[in-house]
């Protein structure tokens, strides 16, 4: 197996760059860049050189040894220096040691997973933990990668098992007499595992988390949404300009707002005729995230926009707006009504995010849970203890999808071409 | 000096069925035991069949085994267990008359080609570079054969206990093969000792039927085997009676005298068949249990009390029998007793239950670490099949956990071993939906013609019943539209459109029988064949589902572990989890998941490493 390293820290220039390093050669390098193998799991100070014993920095050293290191097998951490010189250097050392290379995407947390280190949904926290960006992101996939998820999904199965067991119980041993049928609690216990699942099913998606609150600013053409756009996301990122129908293509853009993840769409004014062809593509498109957006911000003309969109009277500056009952009045250029809308936007965002801690459910757990969840519906409509049993069998089977327990090769691979590199 | 391709060691469940097996499928074949009237005896209860059990008594008749048609040539009372529930889960058992049962295996034995009986002890395996040639009887001569199939029931090393007393033997005055014993476990083979126990026979004539609650046989004329036409034998009831304070307070004060609590009898029992002084000891809130009184046969007056096994001393037995209604003045005929004997560790056997150490010896039934006469005659039809088919040179049948319990039962032992003895219970199979006792046939006799296990007569059955179903597929695809069928009479809605009469089977209120107008006459709706179809019908959305799950599973069965895989040194795993997967040895990815206390991130481990080694070979 090969030795791999990867660049674990952000993009240089940075005040110091971390190169993580996992395998069977991370003595041997150690050896090599800072000529000893360091006590473990203490940072040292040393000289890092290259095969020429040139000094390329004065960094730290950290060495974790195998099984008990994230990755499963021996793993170190070079700190040095964030300049993209000093990095460059290191890591072109490192490459030129025999069975050393570069990882791939995802490679160290798929070693840590098939080194038995982490279930499924722990790696997929991991791969939401490493792109997270905002605050709350981190936190959620903290829990997620703590095996919160999988904590859960093993108490609904340790529950799952007492039904089963419950119901087997009726079906093998018919004529013993005290196992006649379903004791009186079985269906209340069925219930309250049912509406646990839903509890999960309803919560907030962690898509939402990762890619952030998606607010469209929808209207006829000139009504001001380039300009709104720029302000929310305080850059000059939008064109504006008085010429109707500036914007044709979708822009978007990610921004925290206190530690909250937003995305913000900027689109084509909706007009029925006139503009080109492009334009049209472009308004087609704008329909399109409006319906995708989480929240839309109307700053058309009053009850003309998409239901649950909020009115907002924008340009109050100009010419005192004409809505008489809007959400909201700003002005984008004097920056009246600015604070408002951004803390309402932030309150309805919490709101429809994951708790920070708690283990939000993506897309493809969600749909685990969901054929739970239908199981379980099932167990509950049927009076034959049989199909009760298969029922729960099924949802059995569901949980152990969700958390990995009958993994297969397409779930892996979906996870792990998400990672980025190194982590 | 004899030459056979297959000797089978023992006459009991699994030794009969492994011989007739073998000697179907076309392998030359010798059936060894101590006494050959003994063969096909019931040692315990006089009956065949249960939950679970009864799904293996109809899978082996599929194979064209013994068991089905004995169990019908004795039967005299006939119960279809979870009758009320759905009919995955029906066992059918029936009371088999000792003697009558016991004639009918040994009359099959006797018509069987290529099969030959002869008395003697096996007193040791004639071993050559550890591989199996022979057997040496206790009289000295020799017997060569190119496999052998050990089903030695309770005999192995057997002792039994009744009080204060100990005999040597495998039943009540009978012998036990302690010289076999002695050679397994000289030979390093993985051996440890369970227990089991029966109940004391009692003289019907000094019971008082008149005070019990009778339970008479079904009135419905089904049988155990397909080809059995009618019941045979005129039908007795059995009765119920209970346990109470008075024999619980009997039982309790002489706990001290039973094996099982002095220490004389260290090995584990079968907790779904408890002696009755388990019982009383484990669950002490309980005032009463239920027992069972079963005739065991029409020309003999011994009754089998089912529910109180019991190895408590003879004058104890007699004095808790007696504080039961009903049995106030009962005369015990035989006393019960505890036997314990030796078993090997069955994770030392292959799929094919064969010996991984020592190639050619084949081992079936209660040496297996099983109980029950239905689980042993199913591993004895198995290590028959697959040792005549491996001399034969054919591929064993293609039994898996999704089309048998036989297989379901050969995967637990074989993955999991045992810590007590394994009875087959219908909460084993996973896909239990299509293991349906009524459609072993359907399931299975297409497996047994392929290995050539099927006699003529069942081989001509079979195509006629194939025959008719065909004739029942094209008319079940027939469609009919909703206002005819309203018309008719049916509980249709009348916009419910056009749809096939299979479709219109899956409405709950449907029966076959509604469906007649359409049906060919010569379809008859009340067959079991129609049965089945019936329920293939009302399953089949469940049947759909499990689809994508079994295709699942053949892709993690795919992936396999070789017989000598290196679990420790997977890394990351741990020390308990390389213990579990290296007692388990599973074959593949499949297995492994099945093992119990496996972790999802252990599993992904082993994923991981065994394919890049698969990748590497």
């Amino acid at each position: 197996m090969d030795t791999i390293f990867a660049l674990s820290s952000g993009q240089p220039p940075a005040g110091i760059g971390v190169i993580r390093m996992t395998g069977p050669k991370v003595r041997a390098a150690l050896e090599a860049i800072v000529g000893k193998v360091p006590e473990p799991r203490r940072a040292t100070r040393a000289m890092f050189r290259n095969v020429s014993r040139e000094t390329l920095d004065d960094g730290l050293v950290v060495f974790f040894p195998g099984p008990k290191s994230v990755t499963g097998e021996d793993l170190a951490e070079f700190h040095c220096h964030g300049g993209r010189a000093v990095i460059a250097a290191v890591e072109n050392s490192l490459a030129e040691i025999d069975g050393c290379r570069r990882a791939e995407p995802g490679e160290f947390t798929r070693r840590a997973f098939a080194n038995g280190r982490i279930d499924l949904s722990e790696a997929e926290g991991l791969a939401d933990l490493l792109s997270a960006e905002t605050e709350i992101q981190r936190r959620s996939a903290m829990a997620m990668m703590g095996g919160a998820l999988s904590q859960k999904v093993e108490r609904w199965r340790e529950d799952l098992l007492q039904l089963s067991a419950q119901v087997e119980a009726v079906l093998d041993f018919d004529d013993e007499d005290d196992v006649a049928a379903l004791p009186e609690a079985f269906d209340q216990s069925l219930a309250a595992l049912y509406s646990s699942l839903l509890e999960a099913l309803d919560a907030p998606y962690a898509e939402t988390l990762r890619e952030g609150f998606r607010v469209a600013l929808a209207g006829p053409p000139n009504a001001g949404k380039s300009t709104l756009f720029n302000a929310l996301v305080e850059s000059e990122a939008a064109i504006t300009a008085d010429i109707a129908g500036t914007t044709r293509d979708i822009l978007t853009q990610s921004v925290a707002i206190s530690g909250v993840p937003f995305t913000f769409v900027d689109m084509a004014g909706l007009r029925e005729e006139g503009g080109d062809q492009i334009e049209s593509i472009g308004i087609a498109r704008a329909h399109e995230e409006i319906a995708r957006a989480d929240l839309v911000l109307w700053l058309g003309p009053e009850g003309e926009g998409p239901e649950g969109s909020w009115e907002i009277a924008a340009q109050v500056d100009r010419d005192g707006s004409t809505k008489s009952a809007a959400d909201l009045r700003v002005s984008a250029v004097t920056g009246e009504g600015m604070a408002q809308l951004r803390s309402a936007l932030l309150q309805e965002a919490r709101a429809a995010m994951p708790q920070p801690g708690s283990a939000a459910l993506n897309a493809r757990q969600r749909e685990r849970l969901r054929e739970a969840e239908l199981s379980l519906k099932s167990a509950q409509q049927e009076s034959d203890p049989l199909l009760i049993a298969e029922n729960l069998r099924r949802t059995r089977q569901a949980f152990d999808a969700l958390v990995g327990r009958t993994s297969t090769e397409d779930v892996l691979d979906a996870l792990f071409g998400r990672f980025c590199i190194g982590k | 000096m004899q030459q056979f391709d297959v000797i089978v060691v023992g006459g009991g469940h699994a030794g009969a069925e492994a011989a007739a097996a073998s000697a179907r499928a076309g392998a030359r074949t010798a059936l060894v035991t101590f006494d050959v009237r003994a063969v096909g005896a019931m040692s315990c209860n006089p009956a065949i069949g249960g939950l679970g059990k009864g799904h293996l008594v109809r899978e082996v008749d599929a194979f064209d085994g013994l068991l089905g048609r004995a169990a019908d040539a004795g039967a005299i009372h006939y119960r279809m267990l979870n009758r009320s529930k759905g009919s995955a889960v029906q066992g059918p058992r029936v009371q088999a008359d000792r003697k009558r049962f016991r004639a009918a295996v040994q009359a099959m034995l006797a018509t069987q080609d290529n099969l030959h009986i002869i008395a003697g002890e096996a007193a040791a395996l004639i071993l050559r570079n550890d591989r199996v040639e022979g057997i040496r009887l206790a009289d000295g001569s020799e017997m060569f054969g190119k496999v052998v199939v050990l089903c030695t029931g309770t005999f192995l090393g057997g002792t039994l206990f009744r009080g204060e007393e100990r005999f040597e033997g495998g039943r009540i005055g009978e012998n036990a093969a302690k010289k076999l014993a002695e050679q397994l476990r000289g030979a390093d083979m993985p051996m440890a000792r369970l227990k089991t126990g029966t109940p004391p026979r009692l003289d019907g004539r000094t019971i008082d039927w008149a005070c019990l609650e009778e339970q008479p046989s079904d009135a419905d004329e089904w049988t155990m085997s397909p080809l059995t036409e009618r019941r045979m034998n005129p039908q007795v009831f059995c009765a119920i009676t209970r346990t109470n304070a008075k024999s619980h307070e009997i039982i309790a004060q002489n706990l001290h005298r039973s094996p099982m609590f002095t220490g004389a009898i260290g090995a584990a029992g079968p907790r779904y068949c408890p002696s009755i002084e388990d019982k009383i000891h484990r669950f002490a809130d309980r005032d009463a249990h239920q027992v069972f009184l079963e005739p065991e046969g029409l020309d003999t007056h011994l009754v089998y009390p089912n529910g109180i096994s019991t190895s408590l001393p003879v004058d104890v037995q007699e004095a808790m029998l007696r504080t039961m209604a009903g049995l106030e003045n009962v005369v015990m005929e035989v006393p019960g007793y505890a036997v314990e004997y030796d078993h090997i560790d069955p994770r030392a056997l292959g799929a094919d239950l064969q010996l991984k150490a020592i190639p050619g010896l084949y081992c079936a039934g209660q040496i297996n670490g099983t109980t029950g006469y239905e689980e042993a005659a199913a591993q004895g039809l198995i290590a028959g099949l697959n040792a005549a088919c491996k001399i034969l040179d054919r591929a064993p049948p293609a039994i898996d956990r999704a089309n048998s319990y036989m297989a379901v039962m050969v995967d637990d032992l074989t993955l999991h071993g045992v810590s007590e003895p394994y009875r087959m219970l219908t909460a084993r199979a996973e896909y239990r939906l299509r293991l349906r006792a009524n459609n072993a046939t359907t399931r299975l006799t297409p497996l047994a013609l392929k290995v050539g296990a099927v006699g003529a007569e069942r081989a001509d059955w079979f195509a006629r019943r194939e025959d008719e179903r065909s004739t029942w597929n094209t008319d079940l695809e027939k469609t009919v539209a909703a206002t005819d069928m309203a018309n008719a009479g049916l509980a249709v809605k009348r916009d419910a459109g056009r749809k096939t009469l299979k479709e219109w089977l899956t409405l709950p209120d449907l029966r076959m029988a509604d469906l007649s107008p359409w049906l060919s006459t010569n379809c008859d709706p009340f067959s079991p064949l129609a049965e089945e179809l019936t329920e293939d019908a009302a399953y089949a959305p469940y049947l759909a589902r499990q689809e994508a799950e079994l295709r699942d599973l053949r892709s993690s069965e795919g992936l396999e572990l070789a017989v000598d895989f290196p679990f420790a040194e997977v890394p990351g795993l741990s020390n308990e989890m390389v213990e579990r997967l290296s007692a388990a040895q599973p074959r593949n990815l499949a297995a492994a998941g099945r093992i119990r206390g496996i972790t999802p991130a252990a599993l992904a481990a082993l994923l991981v490493h065994a394919k890049r080694r698969n990748q590497a070979a």
